[in-house]
C-alpha cells in the first residue's frame, strides 16, 4: 500500500513525457507537461500523508488534539502549482506567438532549428 | 554581515520591481542607468559578502532557527563558492545591461524598463540560486530563472525563430525541473527535511546497513537530470543552441557565461551536500558518472561545434563542449579539481561572453550571423577583428588568459588520457572561432559550400532599429572589458590561489591546493593553442580536407529540432544516470 502513491506518481509523469514526445500539437503538448508537473503533486501530498490525519488548519480544533498532515508537502505543493501556472501560461503565450509566425502549431513542421 | 545575504536576491528583484511600476514614466536613458546601477550595487554587495565569507555564512531568513535539529525555515548559505559565483552572475548581468544601452531598438515602446526590470529578475535568480541552502529554495530560484530565461529568450517575440527557441528551452528545463521536484520529495520522504546538510546527515542516519537503497539512488538520479538539463550536459543538451541561437545577445551572454554554469555548479553542491556522506552516493559511482558524461559531452560538443556556420550556434556548441571539461574536473573529485573548474568558469565566462558581444556587433552591423555568407565582408572592423581572433584563442587556452589557467589545473587534477580530452576539445572549440575570424574578417581561402541538414543564419534579423553604420563605442568597450578580466584571472598574482582557498573551505574541509601556472600546465595549453592554430589554418585553406565526414551526420541528424525527440532523449539521459550510478546500490 505504501508503495502504490509512488507508482501512480512514476506512471503520470511517464505518461506525460510520453504525451510531450509523441504529440502533434502544441498546446496538447503544453498539457502533457501539466501531466508530468502533476506527477510532482501526487507525490509531494503522498509524502506527507498520515493515515487518520486531518488538514493542518488550527482554526477550529486545538494543537495537539488529532494527527496532522504534513503542512511543509503542502506548502511546497502550493509553492509548485504557482510555478506551474506561470510556466504553463507563458508557454501556452509562446504556442499563441508560434501560431500566428508559423502558421502551425505542428511541432513536425517546426523544424527549422537544425543541425 | 549574514543578514545582508538575503539582500543579494532582494536588491534586484526591488530593482525590477521599481523599472517595472516606473519604466513608462522614465526616459530610456533613466531606465538603463537603475538597471545597471542596481546590478552593479548587488555586485558589490556580493563582493563585500565574499571577502567576509570565511568562516561560511548561514542566514535563517526570518530567524526561523532550526529547534532540536529539525528545521522548517529557509536557510542561506554564503561561502566562497556562491558568493564568488553570486558576483560572477551580478558582474555579468552589469556587462550585459551595459552592452544593451545602444543595442536594442526602444524595447517596447513606452516601457523602457522593461528589459532591463527582466534581466535585474534573472540577476536575482541566479543569485538566489547560489545561495539557496535547501533544496526547495534551490528548486524555486531554478525555476524563477529559468521561466525568465525563457522570457528573455523569445524576447523579440515577432521573430519566428526566436518564439520556436524560447518554446523548446521552456519545454525541456520544465520538464527537467519537474524530475529535479520528484527527487528533493524523494529525498524529503526519507529524512522529512529539506536543509542540504540536513537531508545529508539523515540519509547517513538512515542508511540500512550502511549503504544507499534504490530510494537515495532515484533522489541522486532525479534531482541531478534537472541539474544536468541546465548544464545541457549531453544527451540533455539538446535544447541549448536552439536558445543561445535565437535568444538576444546580450542574454546570450548571461545564458552562455554564467547560467548553464549554474547547472554544474549545482551539481557540485548538492552532490558534495546531501550525498557525498556514506549514505549517499559512494565516490567511485559519482566519478563514473560524471567523467562518462563529461567526455561524452565534451566529445559531441567539439564536434558540433565544428561543424556549425550560424556563428551563435558555433559559441552555443563550444559551451556545451566546456560544461562536460568542467563535469570531468569536477567528476575526479580532488580538491585540485574543482579549483580547476572554478578558475575555468571564470575565465570562460569572461571569453565566451565577449564573443558573443562580438558577434552581436557583426549581427547587427551586416545583419547576418552566418559564416558563409559573412565571408571576407567584415575587413573594416578591425577592432572585432582582433577581440574575436584573441577570444578564439584564449577559448583554446591560450596562456595567460583564465580558461588557460584553470584547464592547466584541471587537468593536472585529472590526469592520464583524460588530459587528452582537455586538449582536444578545447583546440577543435578554440579553433572553430579562429576559422570564423579568418574568414569572416580577413576573407581567407575561398567560401565555403554549404551542406545539407544545418541551420544558416542569413536571414537574422538585427536587433536594432535598422542595419549600424558604425559600431557604438558601448558595445565595442564591453567585449574589451570582458577579455581584460578573464586576462586578469589568469596573470593578478595570486588571485589563483585565492579562488582555490576560498573553493576549498567549502569543499574538501581544509585541504588546500595551490593553483598556480606550471611549466606542464603552460606547455600543454600552448599545444592546444597551437592545435587550434594549425585546425583553423587547414579549414581555411583547405576546406575539403575537413568538411563534414560520414560519421558526424548523423550526429547532426539527431539535433532534429522536434521537441518530441527531446523529451525522448531526456528520458534515455535520466536512464543512462540510473545505470551508471546503479552499483552504488547493487555492489552496495
Amino acid at each position: 500500500m505504501h508503495v502504490f502513491p509512488y507508482l501512480v506518481a512514476a506512471y503520470v509523469f511517464l505518461t506525460g513525457c510520453h504525451g510531450l514526445a509523441t504529440s502533434r500539437n502544441l498546446i496538447h503538448a503544453v498539457g502533457c507537461l501539466a501531466v508530468c508537473q502533476s506527477s510532482t503533486y501526487i507525490l509531494l501530498l503522498a509524502v506527507g500523508y498520515r493515515d487518520g490525519g486531518t488538514a493542518p488548519v488550527f482554526s477550529d480544533i486545538r494543537p495537539g488534539s488529532r494527527p496532522l498532515v504534513d503542512p511543509v508537502v503542502q506548502a511546497l505543493t502550493l509553492t509548485d502549482i504557482v510555478v506551474g501556472a506561470t510556466v504553463t501560461a507563458l508557454l501556452l503565450a509562446l504556442v499563441l506567438q508560434i501560431a500566428k509566425r508559423h502558421g502551425t502549431v505542428d511541432p513536425d513542421e517546426l523544424r527549422e532549428l537544425r543541425g | 554581515m549574514r543578514h545582508l545575504l538575503p539582500l543579494l536576491v532582494a536588491v534586484p528583484l526591488l530593482g525590477a520591481a521599481l523599472l517595472v511600476a516606473l519604466g513608462r514614466l522614465l526616459p530610456r536613458a533613466a531606465a538603463e542607468i537603475t538597471g545597471c546601477a542596481v546590478s552593479a550595487a548587488t555586485a558589490a554587495l556580493a563582493l563585500v559578502l565574499l571577502l567576509d565569507s570565511s568562516p561560511p555564512l548561514v542566514e535563517w531568513v526570518g530567524n526561523w532557527r532550526p529547534v532540536d535539529g529539525r528545521s522548517v525555515g529557509i536557510v542561506l548559505t554564503g561561502d566562497g563558492p556562491a558568493l564568488g559565483t553570486a558576483a560572477l552572475a551580478s558582474l555579468l548581468t552589469c556587462a550585459a545591461l551595459a552592452y544593451s544601452w545602444r543595442y536594442f531598438e526602444e524595447p517596447p515602446r513606452g516601457h523602457a524598463g522593461a528589459f532591463p526590470a527582466l534581466l535585474l529578475v534573472f540577476q536575482g535568480a541566479m543569485c538566489g540560486f547560489v545561495i539557496a541552502g535547501d533544496l526547495f529554495d534551490l528548486f524555486v530560484f531554478f525555476e524563477l530563472m529559468s521561466v525568465v530565461a525563457y522570457v528573455l529568450t523569445g524576447y523579440r517575440i515577432d521573430d519566428a525563430k526566436a518564439v520556436q527557441g524560447a518554446f523548446t528551452f521552456g519545454v525541456v528545463n520544465s520538464c527537467g525541473a519537474y524530475a529535479m521536484l520528484l527527487g528533493i520529495g524523494l529525498l524529503y520522504a526519507r529524512t522529512g527535511e529539506l536543509g542540504m546538510a540536513m537531508i545529508g546527515r539523515g540519509l547517513d542516519e538512515r542508511a540500512p546497513d550502511g549503504g544507499p537503497d534504490a530510494l537515495v539512488l532515484a533522489g541522486f538520479v532525479l534531482v541531478l537530470t534537472g541539474l544536468l538539463v541546465k548544464a545541457a550536459a549531453v544527451p540533455f543538451h539538446f535544447w541549448l543552441p536552439d536558445a543561445h541561437a535565437v535568444a538576444p545577445t546580450p542574454v546570450c551572454m548571461l545564458l552562455s557565461g554564467v547560467m548553464v554554469e549554474l547547472g554544474v555548479y549545482g551539481v557540485w553542491r548538492v552532490y558534495g551536500t546531501v550525498f557525498s556522506g556514506p549514505g549517499g552516493i559512494p565516490a567511485p559511482d559519482l566519478t563514473r558518472v560524471l567523467v562518462t558524461l563529461g567526455v561524452l559531452t565534451a566529445a559531441v560538443g567539439a564536434v558540433m561545434c565544428w561543424y556549425q556556420r550560424h556563428i551563435k550556434r558555433l559559441l552555443a556548441y563550444s559551451t556545451v563542449a566546456h560544461t562536460g571539461l568542467f563535469l570531468i574536473g569536477l567528476g575526479v573529485l580532488t580538491p585540485e579539481g574543482d579549483d580547476g573548474v572554478a578558475l575555468y568558469i571564470l575565465g570562460h565566462a569572461g571569453v565566451k561572453a565577449a564573443l558573443f558581444a562580438c558577434t552581436g556587433a557583426l549581427l547587427d552591423r551586416y545583419g547576418s550571423v552566418d559564416e558563409h555568407e559573412l565571408h571576407g565582408r567584415a575587413g573594416a572592423m578591425r577592432g572585432f577583428a582582433v577581440m574575436f581572433a584573441v577570444g578564439g584563442l584564449a577559448l583554446a587556452g591560450l596562456p595567460p588568459f583564465g580558461t588557460g589557467l584553470g584547464k592547466a589545473v584541471t587537468e593536472e587534477a585529472v590526469g592520464g588520457p583524460l588530459t587528452v580530452v582537455y586538449v582536444i576539445a578545447s583546440a577543435i572549440t578554440g579553433g572553430a572561432v579562429l576559422r570564423v575570424a579568418a574568414r569572416v574578417f580577413l576573407g581567407l581561402g575561398p567560401r565555403p559550400e554549404d551542406a545539407a541538414e544545418e541551420t544558416g543564419g542569413s536571414d537574422e534579423q538585427p536587433e536594432t532599429g535598422g542595419i549600424l553604420s558604425r559600431v557604438p563605442d558601448s558595445m565595442t568597450a564591453v567585449p574589451a572589458v570582458l577579455l581584460a578580466g578573464a586576462l586578469a584571472v589568469g596573470v593578478a598574482p595570486g588571485f589563483g590561489d585565492l579562488v582555490a582557498r576560498s573553493v576549498n573551505e567549502a569543499g574538501s574541509g581544509g585541504a588546500h591546493a595551490f593553483a598556480h601556472w606550471t611549466a606542464h600546465g603552460v606547455l600543454l595549453d600552448l599545444l592546444a593553442t597551437a592545435l587550434a592554430a594549425g585546425l583553423a589554418a587547414l579549414a581555411v585553406t583547405r576546406p575539403h580536407r575537413v568538411a563534414a565526414p560520414d560519421w558526424a551526420l548523423p550526429l547532426r541528424r539527431v539535433q532534429s529540432g522536434h521537441i518530441g525527440d527531446y523529451v525522448a532523449w531526456l528520458l534515455i539521459g535520466t536512464t543512462t544516470l540510473a545505470a551508471l550510478a546503479l552499483p552504488a546500490v547493487v555492489g552496495g
